[in-house]
Formats: structure tokens, C-alpha cells, sequence
């Protein structure tokens, strides 16, 4: 009986079939590629989609980082990044810029991403238009017709229910000019970070069976009316309360002694990356 | 020490995979896999029908491995079934080549082959048994030897027969319409996407490797009103089938060139649902359709419940959720359910904290309106 596991996981032939989706994908932006998803040591809602591009993706001279809402150290992250080790033996980082690939859940580093680099999103619901169409059947036929009213629907609905949009993470995109695409649930303060990104943006849902991809400079446009532009979250005001930064995603805490809120930045290397710069100054400025 | 370190996710994962090997040893006993094998056939059945990887033995091994429990046995023998490659496609099997253990039918008392009723629950009186608590070695080889004594009385056992199908019986008075063969190629669901509307060999695929109380739940919402059929069983069988492979190289489609792989064990239902249809005159007539159900392994719950979906999923007029293919189809899967139900417990701070800043700001116009 075999009972060594093949590099990274899959047989060959799945690995190949992974990676033709993902080359149709990345040719029709914003579309997305069903494809014959496989079933994972790790559980369906977990990240199959993300891990199962990452695993058709990965060679041995990669460096991998696995985020989970921001951090690196979160116990999903840190599971699929054990899975993928143990399969492969590739180097792991925390560290944005030595990544080549990054596979993310719910958020888009705040480090930018170079055009050495593959950002994979796990995605749950990767239909836009699920909300407003429960039928994959005809959902496919609105993509194929160009005919995205429901969405725009639901954005005027929430402007004439709370007079404004008020929708959450997975704020809906317009890639090239053409498709409308679920971004994976990052907050809306992610949406502009795919507009002409330079790195490749893959995203890929392994229950709902799709891949789907944002090439290297592409249009991506959050979508809103003239009148009610789109926002991001609004975090004015605040900043870290460990590296001080400002213009980022930040988590709000609360501080269990005195019952106050105080912020933290999400993305978690980010942070560590600017108090051990900070250090290394400190460190310079007092040997000098 | 100048540099920040955040550690706490790969220490909290390596004490939490230790407490659950803590959790199956502490008590000291060892079950073996071929304890299981012998003992849980029921059990090795299902997670072998609901993880569309016929094998007993691994699938022993995943319920050990699980500690007992359904939906985590399936889902591990769903991830190694990722990492097989797929070299081959069995040879198209007759049903009736069946070498059947037992075979039922509710539509007719004299079927032709008469009913069998083989091993089977369904007259067992469902009162703990408590003698099992000190059931021993001994005990259970003299009944083993009494029982084999008393069948060679029946009849030497060496005689095959031939079970013709219930419903040929029903064709030949035309009461089922005959259709052609339909040669196509079935749609592999491991292999392809499933799109709707879906091929019927998808759906039965689909519904072949559902979780069993899930397509339990939905043949039986069906038979209470939110679905159109209820049916009368034609015929329930279960026992063995030959599967073979031609080869793979070879273009000449001699049978007799296949090479035999095994058999498999599956419950087969064809169930008996009478429909309306138009007669060349444009009256309307009653007529019979089969709805049908397979899975591997004894089951026959899932089997029947299976015929119910597949004969709704064929009428997709009518206006139940269990006519609708992509309700029924796109729910049934256990790896798919309780994958997604179980990831509500991964953490969702970043969309809890967008959803939180939108709700804010709709609060705060709120106020200065």
C-alpha cells in the first residue's frame, strides 16, 4: 500500500487540471473558471479553494506566507501553512516582501505587492449576484449577459433602506471594463489595492467549485454611484497603539481593565515590520 | 533583544492535535481495523457510500482514525481520494448481473425469483440487548457451527439463480414506456464542475455519494408534501457486483478481453412512481416511471430516498425545493456542509469589523437626519 503523500498533495494530472483553470482564468479577468475541485485534508469553508491553487502553483524554490485576517499566526493560517510545508518543504515567511507566494483569507497585505509575486485569496461565495439570485443557472447567464442590474439594485436598495450603501467586506468590483466579481470578503478598505495591482490576484473557491483571477495591471473598480462614491471603512483618528501606524485596516480592541477601545493594526507582519525597524533605529541611534 | 515576535497560533495548534491523541488512548484500549471491518459493517458501508471510495479496509482505517465519527471518517477519505491518480474507467455493469444477497419487493407478493430477505433489520425488535455485554469467543463459534449444520439441510448453496428485474415484468404489459439505449458518455462529477441543468449521471452521481441523512431528510420531505412523488419500492436489492476494466491501450471492445478488478457491494432500489403523460391523441394517461437509487454497501434508507430525488429531480415543473436540482444537489454533500457550517468558527474579525464600521455609519446619518 502507498502511504507516502506525492509533492504538495495532489497527483500530477490534478495538479495540471488546477492549473489549466487557473491559465483560463487569468485570460478572461473577473470570470469565473468552474473547475473540478478536490477534496482536502482541510475542511470545505477552511480554504480549499486558496490551498488547492497554492498546491497547483508551489515548486520547491517558492517562499510561502499564509495570512489569515492579517495574521500570520492565526491557528487556519497556521494549519494550511504546516499542510503545505510538510507536502513540500518550502520556506515559510511572515515577512511580506520575501514571499513569492502569499495566500491570504479576508485581506490584502498593506505592504504593495510586486510583480514577483501571486497573491491567492480563498473565497466563500464567489457569485456577486447571490444575493439577489440564488440559481447558479441563471446567475451564469446574467455574467454571460452582461446584465448586472441586480447588483446595482442592491446597492440602491440599501441607499433608499439607510441613505447610503452600507455593505460590508466583499464589497462588489467591475473588473476590465466587463465582469462584475465577488473580491472575497476583505473589507472595502482592500477594494482599491486590486486596481492595477502588480502582482497576480487568484482567487479561488473550493466548495463553490471556481477559480478566477485579477492579472497584473488591471482595471478594478469598486462598484458606486456618482452621487454616493464609494467609501472604505473609517478608522480617522485612530492609529496603532503598538507601531502607531495611521492609514491602515486596524482591529478594534477593547481593554479588558478599563473598558476602553483602543486600535491595533490587522495586518500583524506589517506591524511587526515597523516596531522592529523602529528597534533597529533606537538600536543605531543609541550606539552612536 | 530588539525584535517583536507574535507566536501563540502554532503552540495553541501542537497542545490542541495532542489533547485529541490524549482523548483516543487515555482509556487504554486499542480497536483494531479489522475489528472494525468484522463489527461495523453498517458503519464501514456509509463512510464507503459517502465518500465515493469503495475500499473496507481504508475505510476502517478512517473511522478508527476519527474516532468513530461520520463526518470526519468521509472527509479524510475524501482527501485521499485527491491523491489518487485516475488511470482507469470500469466497464458499464448490468445490474442484473447481480449476485444478490437479498431482494425485496413492495409492489408484488409472487415476484418472478420470489422475495429474499437475506440479512435485514427490519424484523428485528429494537430492545437493548444486553446479553452482547458478556458475549464470548465460544459461545459464538457453536452458534456459527449450528447455524452452518441446520443450512446444509436447506440445500447444498451451489445453485445460482437468475433474478429477472420486477419492472420487466411490468414493461412487457406496457405500463412503463421503453426507451432507447442511452450510450452517452456519463459526465464524471470528481472530474468536471457540475453544471445545471445537470446530465442525469451527474445528478445520480451526486445523489449516489450524498450524506445519507441529508438525502434521507430530503426524499422524506418529499414524501410529505414538499415534493410530488411518492412512490411504491419495485424492487430492493442487495448484493454484489463484478467490476471490470478494459484495457488501456487496446481500441478492440471485446468483453471478454476486460480484466476483472473485484466486486463491489451496493443496495440497488427501483421505485415504482406513477405519472400523467399525454397519448398520441393529446389525453392524458396514467402511466409508471422508475426513480432509482444505488450506493455502496447495505443502505437501503439512502438507496430508497435516492429513487424519491431522482424521480422529483426529473420533473423539475413542479414548485418544491426537492424538484429543484440545484437545491437538492448542491446540499447533500457532507464534506461540502460540514465543512462550511464547521468554518463559521474560524475567526472573522476583519468582515465583523466592516460590517461593524457600515452599521456605524448608517447609525450616525441616522441621527443627524
Amino acid at each position: 500500500m502507498m502511504t507516502a503523500t506525492h509533492f504538495a498533495f495532489f497527483d500530477e494530472g490534478s495538479k495540471k487540471e488546477i492549473r489549466r483553470a487557473t491559465l483560463k482564468a487569468v485570460a478572461i479577468p473577473g470570470y469565473q473558471v468552474p473547475f473540478a475541485s478536490r477534496e482536502m485534508p482541510i475542511a470545505r469553508g477552511w480554504g480549499t479553494g486558496g490551498l488547492q491553487l497554492t498546491l497547483s502553483l508551489i515548486g520547491t524554490q517558492d517562499t510561502l506566507k499564509v495570512i489569515d485576517q492579517g495574521a500570520d499566526e492565526s491557528v487556519n493560517a497556521v494549519s494550511i501553512k504546516k499542510l503545505v510545508q510538510e507536502t513540500t518543504g518550502v520556506d515559510l515567511t511572515e515577512q511580506t516582501e520575501a514571499a513569492t507566494l502569499i495566500q491570504s483569507r479576508h485581506r490584502i497585505p498593506e505592504v504593495t505587492l510586486t510583480e514577483d509575486q501571486i497573491l491567492v485569496l480563498q473565497v466563500p461565495t464567489p457569485e456577486p449576484l447571490r444575493k439577489v439570485e440564488a440559481r447558479e443557472y441563471v446567475t451564469k447567464r446574467l455574467h454571460a449577459e452582461d446584465e448586472y442590474s441586480g447588483a446595482w439594485l442592491m446597492l440602491f436598495e440599501q441607499i433608499m433602506k439607510y441613505g447610503k450603501t452600507a455593505t460590508g467586506a466583499d464589497h462588489p468590483v467591475f473588473v476590465n471594463h466587463r465582469y462584475v466579481m465577488a473580491p472575497s470578503p476583505i473589507p472595502r478598505f482592500d477594494n482599491p489595492k486590486m486596481h492595477q495591482s502588480e502582482a497576480l490576484i487568484l482567487l479561488g473557491a473550493g466548495r463553490e467549485k471556481k477559480i478566477y483571477a485579477i492579472p497584473p495591471y488591471t482595471d478594478v473598480a469598486s462598484l458606486a454611484f456618482e452621487d454616493y462614491p464609494f467609501t472604505v471603512e473609517s478608522f480617522a483618528g485612530q492609529h496603532c497603539h503598538l507601531c502607531g501606524a495611521e492609514d491602515v485596516f486596524l482591529d478594534e480592541l477593547i481593554d479588558e481593565a478599563t473598558g476602553e477601545t483602543y486600535y491595533q493594526c490587522n495586518d500583524t507582519s506589517y506591524c511587526m515590520g515597523r516596531l522592529n525597524s523602529g528597534e533597529r533605529q533606537e538600536v543605531v541611534h543609541n550606539h552612536v | 533583544m530588539g525584535y517583536v515576535a507574535v507566536k501563540g497560533g502554532t503552540n495553541a495548534i501542537e497542545a490542541s492535535l495532542k489533547r485529541l491523541t490524549y482523548e483516543r488512548l487515555k482509556d487504554g484500549e486499542i480497536i483494531e481495523v479489522q475489528t472494525i471491518m468484522a463489527t461495523m459493517r453498517s458503519l464501514v458501508d456509509q463512510v464507503m457510500s459517502e465518500s465515493s471510495l469503495y475500499s473496507p479496509y481504508l475505510a476502517a482505517l478512517s473511522i478508527k482514525q476519527a474516532n468513530g465519527s461520520m463526518e470526519e471518517a468521509v472527509f479524510i477519505m475524501r482527501a485521499h481520494r485527491s491523491t489518487l491518480p485516475r488511470l482507469y474507467y470500469s466497464e458499464t455493469v448490468e445490474s442484473e448481473t447481480m449476485f444478490v444477497e437479498r431482494r425485496i419487493s413492495a409492489s408484488f407478493k409472487d415476484i418472478p425469483g420470489g422475495q429474499l430477505l437475506g440479512a435485514t433489520n427490519d424484523y428485528t425488535h429494537r430492545l437493548l440487548d444486553f446479553t452482547l455485554i458478556n458475549e464470548s469467543a465460544s459461545t459464538n463459534e457453536s452458534w456459527l457451527h449450528d447455524y452452518e449444520q441446520a443450512l446444509q439441510h436447506v440445500g447444498d448453496g451451489n445453485e445460482v439463480i437468475y433474478f429477472p428485474k420486477v419492472v420487466d415484468h411490468l414493461r412487457h404489459e406496457g405500463l412503463f414506456e421503453t426507451y432507447d439505449w442511452d450510450n452517452s458518455k456519463p459526465t464524471d462529477i470528481t472530474k468536471e464542475n457540475l453544471s445545471f441543468p445537470a446530465t442525469r449521471s451527474a445528478r445520480l452521481q451526486t445523489l449516489t455519494r450524498g450524506q445519507t441523512g441529508a438525502v434521507t431528510a430530503l426524499g422524506y420531505a418529499s414524501l410529505r408534501g414538499y415534493g410530488q412523488v411518492h412512490p411504491t419500492v419495485g424492487e430492493v436489492r442487495v448484493g454484489t457486483l463484478p467490476i471490470s476494466v478494459g484495457h488501456p491501450n487496446e481500441a478492440d471492445e471485446d468483453e471478454a478481453d476486460d480484466y476483472y478488478i473485484g466486486n463491489i457491494k451496493v443496495s440497488e432500489v427501483e421505485s415504482f412512481v406513477p405519472v400523467s403523460v399525454k397519448n398520441k391523441q393529446n389525453e392524458n394517461e396514467l402511466e409508471f416511471e422508475i426513480g432509482y437509487g444505488i450506493c455502496y454497501g447495505q443502505n437501503e434508507t439512502k438507496a430508497i430516498a435516492m429513487s424519491i430525488l431522482d424521480q422529483c429531480l426529473e420533473h423539475p415543473e413542479a414548485d418544491f425545493p426537492t424538484h429543484d436540482e440545484e437545491f437538492v444537489l448542491l446540499h447533500i454533500d457532507s464534506v461540502e456542509s460540514t465543512g462550511f457550517i464547521s468554518h463559521l468558527k474560524l475567526p472573522h474579525y476583519v468582515t465583523f469589523q466592516s460590517k461593524l464600521d457600515s452599521i456605524r455609519e448608517v447609525k450616525k446619518e441616522g441621527k443627524q437626519q
